[in-house]
């Protein structure tokens, strides 16, 4: 049978394979010289051919053995694109019944954010131990394999959150927890989940550092890492609870806040919080939100309104290409245009600015008439509120702001209450790293207030300053 | 379909921007082939990639699901997929330095759990991408851009790697025998389990240019000059076999170490 061969000279690049790799030295160099700059090729014997095919496997696409007919060639082009198994959109917010009986619980941090964590539909976890995270990544190897998800401990804090990302496009809600150290492994893996925008939990118990510090102390000093620690550096969304009720509430809160902004959610825990066991409230009803899948839309930003594009699963036919590059609103790469990086960088900070209304989430006691705000968050925030109420008890001018939605940070709020009070107050278990963005802010006199000794700071010395001014 | 049309069906775009004679070319076409071959379609398959010019090859060109990770976190990232949705066939395509440098411990750990993904290693010797630097799997005295005096650093034999940590499917096919090649994808696309193999492919930019064989041509007559099958390689008497590198499908250490010369 004699072999229809030809080459598309457009698609050849020179490399000369076809002249090694033929048996029957069929390929010629020809006199030539293309636009390449090197001789066009040419066959110059095509009844020795016996269609073996290396040509073929070795050429980037130039060479064309024994084509088929053009009408059933294009019958295989149109076909290619009609994969798609899902024709049915899906999303939104929806309401579940809670997993537990509803009532009342006593139960540690660490517990209530498995128990929320499962209640919203998270249905994968990878971790890595770490204290004091550990009960965690025990409760989840635990708890998953009774309602169907799947656990895995992996070999470190990297490859567990890029199990959590490639789980995440699996369709699945994904979670991993982890402290200080191991935070700072996920950094690389966060960055990557900002840009392809993949919706995840990663839960930081902090613990008192710098490095090992005190792995069994509260702290918080990755109050800046949380928001400002991956490469990039886009917005984020950073929760910090005060309470175990509100670890499970924020847990739930984060899930559907990745969800719906298609962004990682970082919920801020600490060693006091992870292991103090409080009585929380379990409702029946959860409101849950899925994220939105429309088929045949783009699956990456910049949306015209802010919003999360479409997020699609892998399977489902949409031939998504999910990249960390640079890339346009259907994940092709364009790393070398100016435009597209910028307006995808300013997508991935508008999706969450825009909503910084509904983002903005404070405790506020006694601010109306307050001369001097105690701005604290999470655990610190408890003592302050404590330190707040007996001052007021005692006569003087304080208020507290507890953000509870720590980044995006508050911005509004602190700027309005600026106006009225005199003085803001910054009391953290680190060196005084909030003190720093509450300045930022505010042309009001701001005072730091650190204590970077791996202890929850004593609401007693919180008041002492607010009487005496002594630190 | 000729290999033609399967990159027109199948890649997003025709043209690639792999350089001249790459290797990457030839891996290309023979998977898309094995793909053909097994009554498949590209799209029934999901992939991972790390970076550097192995991660382009899905990324930029295969029209499927595949998710383009950070360097070396290709293998997490598909037992992430595979496990969350056991119905995908999750292959993971990433380069020596990207499974072997970076990667490794996330590839002998994939081994360790058994997660049912296939890995391929496109070893070239060198960081193309990256200008040429010496990699995990340089040849001793290679000249880089960073061993400018050749390498003093003895390279992995990723397929012993595989087995000697508990791999039960690791092959080697190099890129000049793209026929031979095409069966061992088949073969990673239908077994179960781990499955590895490392596609030893030509740089001939910065690796065959630094190294005197400065074509692809060259390098992949190098390649056979080098590299034995194992079906040959029985054949052939331990003296003739010596300095020579085995490829094929590997079951176990102890079947690799045979085509091994004797340790002291």
């Amino acid at each position: 049978m004699q072999h229809r061969i030809s080459i598309d000279h457009l698609l050849c690049r020179g490399c000369n394979l076809c002249l090694e790799v033929c048996p029957k030295e069929i390929f010629q160099d020809s006199a030539v010289i293309g636009s390449g700059g090197f001789r066009l090729k040419q066959v110059v014997s095509p009844e020795k051919c016996t269609g073996c095919g290396l040509c073929e496997l070795c050429c980037p696409g130039a060479i064309s053995l024994d084509c088929l007919p053009d009408e059933v060639f294009a019958t295989i082009l149109a076909g290619r694109e009609s994969r798609r198994t899902q024709s049915q959109s899906r999303g939104g917010w929806k309401e579940v019944k809670s997993l537990l009986q509803p009532g009342r619980y006593f139960m540690t941090g660490n517990d209530a954010i498995v128990e929320a964590a499962l209640a919203v539909g998270c249905r994968f976890f990878s971790g890595y131990p770490i204290t004091p995270a550990n009960e965690i990544l025990e409760g989840m190897a635990r708890r998953l394999k009774e309602v169907g998800g799947k656990f895995i401990q992996a070999e470190d804090e990297i490859a567990s959150i890029f199990m959590v990302l490639g789980a995440s496009w699996a369709g699945l809600k994904a979670l991993t927890a982890t402290a200080g150290p191991g935070f700072a492994l996920m950094q690389e893996g966060l960055s990557l989940a900002d840009m392809a925008e993949v919706p995840c939990v990663v839960i930081n118990v902090q613990r008192a550092g710098p490095s090992t510090g005190q792995a069994t102390r509260p702290a918080a000093m990755d109050m800046r890492e949380a928001r400002y620690g991956s490469h990039g550096g886009v917005e984020r969304i950073v929760l910090y609870p005060e309470s175990v009720q509100e670890v499970l509430d924020l847990t739930i809160e984060a899930f559907n806040m990745a969800e719906r902004f298609r962004t990682p959610v970082i919920l801020l825990s600490d060693g006091y919080l992870s292991h103090l066991s409080e009585k929380v409230e379990l409702s029946e009803h959860i409101r849950v939100y899925d994220r939105i899948y429309v088929p045949g839309k783009p699956a990456f930003g910049p949306t015209p309104d802010f919003s999360a594009p479409s997020m699609p699963r892998f399977g489902d036919g949409e031939n998504v290409g999910v990249t960390g590059s640079t890339h346009d609103r259907f994940g092709k790469r364009a790393t070398a245009d100016p435009s597209v990086q910028e307006s995808l960088v300013f997508h991935l900070d508008r999706k969450i600015l825009e909503h910084r209304e509904e983002l903005t989430d404070c405790e506020e006691l006694f601010l109306e008439d307050a001369e001097t705000a105690v701005v604290a968050f999470g655990t610190v925030g408890r003592s302050a509120k404590w330190a707040v109420k007996e001052a007021r008890r005692l006569g003087k001018p304080v208020g507290l702001l507890r953000p509870r939605i720590v980044y995006p940070f508050p911005s509004l709020r602190v700027r309005e209450l600026a106006g009225a009070v005199r003085k803001f107050v910054v009391p953290e278990m680190n060196q005084g790293q909030m003190f720093h963005v509450v300045s930022e802010k505010v042309s009001r006199e701001v005072v730091s207030l650190p204590q970077p000794n791996g202890q929850i700071i004593d609401p007693r010395r919180i008041l002492r300053y607010l009487i005496e001014g002594v630190w | 379909m000729n290999i033609r049309e399967l990159r027109k069906v199948y890649l997003r775009e025709e043209k690639t921007t792999f350089c001249p004679g790459c290797g990457y070319e030839i891996f290309i076409n023979c998977f898309l082939r094995a793909v053909e071959k097994l009554g498949k379609k590209l799209d029934d398959y999901t992939f991972t990639a790390g970076i550097g010019c192995s991660a382009w090859v899905p990324n930029n060109y295969f029209r499927a699901d595949n998710f383009h990770t950070a360097h070396g976190r290709a293998i997490p990232a598909a037992i992430g997929l595979k496990s969350a949705n056991p119905d995908l066939e999750v292959v993971t395509i990433g380069g020596d330095g990207d499974i072997a440098s970076i990667g490794g411990n996330h590839l002998i750990h994939a081994i360790r759990k058994n997660v049912s993904i296939a890995v391929f290693c496109l070893n070239n010797f060198i960081y193309g991408m990256t200008g040429g630097q010496v990699g995990p799997t340089t040849p001793l005295k290679s000249k880089t851009s960073t061993t400018t005096e050749g390498n003093l650093e003895e390279p992995f034999d990723l397929v012993r790697l595989v087995l000697s940590v508990g791999g039960k499917h690791a092959s080697r096919y190099p890129t000049s025998y793209p026929h031979l090649l095409v069966k061992g994808v088949e073969s990673m696309l239908l077994s179960p389990g781990f499955r590895f193999m490392e596609v030893v492919s030509q740089c001939p930019r910065q690796y065959g240019l630094r190294n005197e064989i400065p074509t692809a041509s060259s390098m992949l007559a190098w390649q056979k000059r080098h590299y034995v099958s194992k079906e040959k390689a029985r054949a052939l008497n331990s003296g003739k076999l010596e300095g020579r590198i085995v490829f094929g499908n590997f079951r176990s250490l102890k079947e690799y170490l045979g085509f091994l010369p004797e340790e002291e």
